[in-house]
């Protein structure tokens, strides 16, 4: 059953690093995340990756396998052939901290930037009644476990840093079509979608629903029907000049 | 050092640490909320299958009383029982909370939250979203979390002026001022550089001790370090010899071995079956729960669609009694080809409603063993889960004993007896972690001066040890030798030779981890980190196993095959563990328990209770009954 596996890891601390090769033992059923704690165990004890379930359920082992952004606990082995050489790296998008461990801060302070869940004020606890069906829309974009491979892998900011401070990315994105499509939410998040959080940067490539663990339709659920929204009130004829006369 | 000064410490950022957090900043405390891993990644993600709460949403007859039965009887009536007196009571309040921070459960049909059935419960009672209940959870409350900090920005232009997450920050020690707790000592992971924090009171949320055993549902995190460090600090533990073995864990691929699969699939209708396709469970269940359950398998069928007239499948026993029965069927040869048994749902519902009830479940065995549940069975056996033991705390308050220690949520003990109940788990954080968040508040009101911090040198020093060993033990070696051993000695059922020998082996590991050195610097050096979780892994495994020892009779997470039986004289007895300041040895005493308050007592039949009483409590019920009865 078990067999020698080539790996090659990242390993390196701040903006330094390089490949090193490792030879390893693999078992069956094995996937990418067992491979790197029997380094770990066995090679390397101080090889840093993040893990915490090891079920796909808390986003925590993001990494790069052979280029693709992957959770390390649900690739298998038995999707690589015995001879391939498996290269592992870091995320691109975030600095890394040390091997496989990147700084992911710039999710969290985006997670800040977007205004919270905010319920009538008339709605006690207890009192809420909404149907399932209103409910699936944002439950299926609250599926998502935050491994952040989507606002990885989107090419508004892995090439382009610059980006960074005017880009939510599209898990934030995402967050705000949740709130909007929320039965109870009364914030209006619109006119902050576009201006602030940068959702005219992306151009529905559809590169962040590729690689969702949870195949959530992030482009076509939440991204496009948000842009349209948007595209409701700015270019509404009425709209426009509904904001003209009331400004004046 | 860095060094920050706080009114509220909370070490665990899942649900019992963030319900903890929210209260103390709502209760106006400046609050540190420490974790192990990112925001947003502890163990709560993990729970499945939901939160019990007596809403009644679903079946009217539902109402605390029968929650706080149900939760007794689970717990073999070893409850702390004014705990489950208030669990019962405000779960439901702590789950519409939730949905006043934004979090959308799966609805019934007229819009309210949906509930779903779980074993030991008697109504359907677990708020659910599909079988991710936990990561809504958490998601929600960490959400609210950033939502409080949003509020504060507005007001002092700081986010963090009033709650701030130390996210990948290990705490090693708790830091006193005579009696009383005056900081907390730990590291950064990622820089590996100390800090310290100056605060009065700490609240412990760290989850339980799963990773001293081979074959666990557990993550990384689950070393028993809030229990450790309560012990390490002087306060005690009680109820250690129990610990939860969830019946159906994955089995195969070996790597994957002891991942959950949810209650809920069993809940939905999913059946038990061993390799000669017999629904087995028949077969088990025991005397105390015979007339709850169904004896065919046509009325526990019809269960599912009209519960007034029939009883539950014995699929939905206590998972204690579920655990033991799948143990025993493999031990008898009757297992499935990979050492497990059959858990089947693909003959009971249709494929799309599989899907949608079980979204990620079906996922987890397509992606992790080439398993299609919609199509067949899935192979499953017991893996450790859950420690109903852990930090003695006041019902009300969470308060240790130790003055400014706090806990709730899996590191505190009681709340559970012997035995916990599917769904009970979620619940409890929520409302333990909201009183043990308001008893640390209160606390610090109630304070005449700021205790001052002292033992830093010794923290460090205790914490850099393993780094500056030239050479020693490989962490990662005694590490799965005490896997092995605990897994194999202290587990599902025990005996005193076999419990012996492990304490043997726990005393030899003891040394071993002094010894332990682990190459690479101070960054986000995994092996270090682990050299140093050791210490809190042994301790607690010690605790398990001694207070193991002692316990003579069998009762929910502790089955002894040398006493077989339960025994009302055990039942009022706890075990408290306890331990000097250099965790060197364990000390396990008898203490009694309390009596059931009588207003408690008497929501009970007779009948049942002469199941767990002795001889003389049951006369005090007769008493208590006949007071009741004078008075009205």
């Amino acid at each position: 059953m078990g067999y020698k596996a080539k790996f090659r890891v990242w390993r390196g601390e701040g903006g330094d690093g390089k490949l090193e090769d490792f030879t390893v033992e693999v078992n069956e059923g094995e996937v990418v995340l067992d491979v790197i704690h029997r380094l770990q165990a066995t090679q390397a004890p101080d090889l840093a990756v993040r893990w915490n379930c090891k079920a796909g359920k808390c986003g925590s082992c993001s990494m790069e396998i052979n280029g693709k952004p992957r959770l390390g606990c649900m690739t298998r082995m038995s999707t690589f052939e015995e001879s391939e050489t498996i290269t592992v790296t870091p995320m691109r998008t975030f600095p890394v901290i040390k091997d496989l461990v990147c700084d992911v801060s710039f999710n969290y302070q985006k997670a800040r930037e977007i205004p919270s869940f905010t319920p009538p004020a008339d709605v006690r606890p207890g009192e809420y009644r909404m149907q399932q069906i209103d409910v699936e829309r944002s439950q299926e974009f609250r599926k998502c476990i935050e491994c952040f491979m989507c606002n990885n892998v989107c090419h508004v900011i892995r090439d382009h840093e610059e980006n960074k401070t005017n880009f939510a990315g599209p898990r934030f994105l995402m967050r705000i079509a949740e709130l909007d499509m929320h039965p109870y939410d009364v914030a209006d998040r619109k006119d902050a979608a576009q201006e602030e959080h940068g959702l005219g940067y992306c151009n529905i490539t559809k590169c962040c629903t590729e690689v969702c663990p949870e195949h959530i339709k992030i482009t076509d659920n939440a991204l496009i029907p948000m842009k349209e929204r948007v595209v409701d009130r700015k270019y509404d004829p009425l709209v426009w000049l509904g904001n003209k006369i009331f400004r004046r | 050092m860095e060094r920050h000064e706080y009114d509220v410490v909370v070490i665990g950022a899942g649900g019992a640490g963030l319900r903890a957090a929210i209260e103390a900043r709502q209760q106006g405390k400046r609050t540190a909320i420490v974790c192990k891993s990112l925001f947003g990644k502890a163990h709560t993600v993990m729970a499945e299958g939901g939160a019990a709460a007596a809403m009644g949403n679903v079946n009217p007859d539902d109402n605390w009383m029968v929650h706080f039965r149900d939760t007794m009887r689970g717990g073999k009536f070893l409850n702390n029982w004014r705990m489950a007196e208030l669990h019962a009571k405000e779960a439901p309040d702590r789950v519409w909370e939730l949905e006043a921070w934004g979090a959308l459960f799966d609805r019934t049909r007229d819009g309210k939250i949906s509930q779903r059935n779980f074993g030991g419960h008697e109504y359907p009672r677990l708020a659910h979203v599909g079988d991710r209940t936990g990561l809504e959870l958490i998601r929600t409350l960490q959400q609210r979390v950033v939502a409080l900090q949003q509020e504060d920005y507005e007001l002092h232009g700081d986010y963090e002026a009033y709650i701030k997450v130390f996210a990948e920050c290990t705490v090693t020690r708790l830091l006193k001022d005579g009696d009383a707790i005056s900081g907390a000592f730990g590291y950064w992971r990622e820089t590996g550089k100390f800090i310290l924090f100056d605060t009065p009171t700490v609240v412990l949320a760290t989850g339980g001790i799963g990773k001293s055993y081979v074959v666990t549902s557990n993550s990384w995190e689950y070393t028993g370090d809030g229990h450790a460090l309560a012990l390490l600090a002087g306060a005690n533990l009680i109820n250690m010899e129990f610990i939860q073995f969830h019946p159906t864990g994955m089995v195969w691929p070996p790597s994957v071995r002891g991942i959950l699969v949810t209650e809920s699939v069993r809940g939905d209708g999913g059946v038990l079956r061993n390799s000669l396709g017999e629904r087995f469970m028949f077969n088990y269940v025991p005397d105390v729960f015979k007339d709850k359950y169904a004896t065919t398998e046509e009325e526990g069928d019809r269960w599912y669609t009209d519960q007034a007239n029939n009883r539950r499948p014995p699929e939905l026993l206590p998972r204690d009694e579920v655990a033991r029965a799948i143990n025993a069927e493999v031990k008898a040869g009757r297992g499935s080809p990979q050492g497990g048994v059959f858990l089947d749902v693909s003959s009971r519902l249709p494929a799309t409603e599989i899907i949608k009830r079980l979204p990620s479940m079906h996922h987890q065995f397509k992606e992790l063993a080439d398993v299609d549940i919609t199509k067949e069975p899935m192979q499953v056996g017991p893996t450790c889960h859950y420690i109903m033991g852990g930090v003695e705390v006041d019902a009300d308050t969470g308060a240790a004993s130790v003055p400014g220690l706090f806990a709730a949520g899996e590191v505190s003990g009681g709340m559970h007896g012997s035995n916990r109940l599917g769904g009970n788990s979620l619940s409890d954080l929520l409302v333990f972690g909201r009183r043990a968040g308001a008893g640390a508040a209160a606390y610090v009101d109630g304070l005449a001066r700021r205790p001052v911090v002292s033992g830093v040198e010794e923290a460090m020093a205790e914490a850099l040890a393993p780094l500056e060993r030239a050479s020693g033990e490989n962490p990662y070696e005694v590490h799965h030798e005490l896997q092995r051993t605990m897994n194999e000695l202290v587990g599902i059922i025990r005996k005193s030779g076999e419990i012996s020998e492990a304490l043997d082996v726990v005393e030899k590991l003891k040394e071993r981890a002094k010894n332990t050195a682990s190459t690479g610097g101070k960054i986000y050096n995994p092996g270090w980190h682990l050299a140093i979780d050791l210490r809190n892994m042994l301790l607690v495994s010690e605790c398990v196993a001694k207070a193991a020892l002692l316990r003579e009779e069998s009762r929910g997470g502790h089955t002894r095959d040398d006493y077989p039986v339960m025994s009302a004289d055990w039942r009022r007895k706890l075990l408290v563990c306890s331990a000097p300041a250099d965790g060197s040895e364990v000390t396990v005493v008898e203490q009694e328990q309390p009596g059931m308050r009588a207003d408690l007592l008497t929501l009970f039949d007779r009948g049942e209770l002469a199941k767990y009483l002795t001889g003389e409590e049951l006369a005090e019920y007769d008493a208590a009954l006949a007071a009741q009865k004078r008075e009205s």
